[in-house]
């Protein structure tokens, strides 16, 4: 089966190691995740006030772009572009004057009122695909893996966009339930890492993890899984000046949830781009032998 | 913290573009101090979360403007989730910072962010600081 698939512009550079080992593992969960045509910046944050319409264009048009594919579902993996383009089409779906006025003011061959349904990769991994499911496909089971998710807010907040119970998650740990590693509760997984605060008071983003990855910690965690590209920069960066500042923060390392899909689907690093990762990812999971150990490398004769 | 209050101080227009802006009846507000609490961000602010609602519908407009609180919220909705009153604080912060930006004055300059952060930050981050901190 395919699925209409919207990218956004953090997962083609920044966040490669969160898309690639997601369609890699996809298509071996037998979904295709097919990229809409011509789709372009989703705008990243929903427009909050109610008379900034031209802020709606962006998202809406991407909605219409899967729309004009036939497609009743359009699948993201970035969770601010997932929140952005939820919360627009509910406004396209409700607000029958706001509608009226964008689909009047877009230079579109067809208008829009909210058809197509956003869905985030872990729903359809839930709802599509099923945990039962996944956990038959798993090659190569995360058994000594102790990891807490980590939600950050896009993917709860608003209640009317939520993947899940906006206060008491379990998606997530649900999900590594699934591929046989032990998910850790900590009551910060859904607190904000300083999200965009990073441009105006990057100083201030350390103050904003520390209690997030000081809880993490302190319930046993080994590792964090995430979902976002923002929360894996201001943790990343975070961890790294606490650590400086020998705050009693030691070294985590953060993973995406897709690629530890990928790894326990059995498709090998090649597809989780491990370098793009904070801390020392290769070397934690060789640890928990979830990585081949490294050879080393011989000189090739002449 | 004192604040005075008195009809001179008010400004009834500024009160109505808020709600104008924030779609939100600041009259829900009924000062319990959940999105105080629930705020992760409330100890950087010098206005809490539940001060700026009451200074907003009493039409403190200079407090307000000579407060940070509004440009280090993030939007993160934790108070949103929480209100028991339905009252969605992250459209009135939104409203605010409107209010300033529309008049052409930014909080953030593009070209104060120096070449290496532009170059690390994940576009998230650059697009929608920019959005939020910039007219």
């Amino acid at each position: 089966m395919s699925l209409a698939y919207y990218p956004g512009c953090t997962l083609k550079t920044r966040a490669k190691n969160l898309e690639e080992p997601a369609v890699a593992s996809m298509e071996v969960l037998g979904v295709k995740l097919e990229e809409i045509p011509r789709w372009n910046c989703c705008g990243a944050v929903y427009s909050l006030a109610d008379d900034d319409l031209i802020h709606q264009v962006a998202p809406v048009r991407n909605l219409i772009r899967a729309k004009e594919q036939g497609k009743n579902e359009l699948a993201t993996l970035c969770a601010f572009c997932f929140n952005t383009l939820k919360r627009a089409n509910l406004l396209m779906k409700e607000d029958v004057e706001k509608r009226n006025t964008l689909n009047s003011f877009m230079d579109e061959d067809v208008d829009y009122s909210g058809e197509v349904k956003v869905v985030h990769l872990l729903e359809v991994l839930r709802d599509g695909i099923g945990w039962e499911a996944l956990s038959q496909k798993v090659k190569l089971p995360l058994w000594e893996l102790k990891a807490a998710p980590y939600y950050g807010c896009t993917l709860l907040r608003p209640r009317e966009v939520a993947i899940d119970n906006a206060e008491d998650p379990t998606i997530l740990g649900e999900f590594l339930e699934a591929l046989g590693a032990t998910p850790v509760d900590f009551p910060e997984s859904t607190r904000c890492c300083g999200s965009y605060q990073i441009v105006s008071s990057p100083d201030d983003i350390a103050e904003y993890t520390r209690p997030i990855l000081n809880s993490a910690l302190s319930h046993g965690a080994e590792a964090l899984v995430l979902t976002c590209p923002l929360c894996d920069y201001n943790l990343g960066r975070g961890q790294k000046e606490l650590m400086k500042k020998q705050s009693g923060i030691r070294e985590m390392p953060l993973f995406y949830f897709t690629q530890l899909l990928a790894l326990a689907l059995g498709l090998g690093p090649q597809v989780c781009h491990f370098e793009m990762n904070h801390g020392s990812p290769e070397s934690f999971l060789r640890q928990k032998n979830l990585l081949p150990q490294a050879e080393s490398v011989q000189p090739i004769g002449g | 913290m004192s604040v005075t209050i008195s009809s001179k101080k008010l400004r009834r227009e500024f009160v109505k573009k808020v709600k104008e802006l924030s779609g939100q009846n600041l009259q829900l507000c009924y000062q319990c101090g959940m999105c105080s609490g629930v705020c992760p961000a409330a100890s950087n602010m010098d206005l809490s979360p539940r001060q700026i609602i009451e200074m907003a519908r009493l039409g403190l407009e200079e407090e307000i403007a000579h407060s940070k609180t509004v440009w280090i919220c993030a939007s993160c909705l934790a108070c949103t989730v929480n209100c028991p009153r339905g009252f969605d604080l992250s459209k009135m912060m939104e409203a605010i910072r409107l209010l300033t930006l529309r008049k052409n004055i930014d909080h953030v300059h593009p070209e104060d962010i120096s070449p290496q952060e532009c170059s690390e930050l994940p576009q998230i981050a650059m697009v929608s600081g920019l959005r939020k901190f910039t007219g």
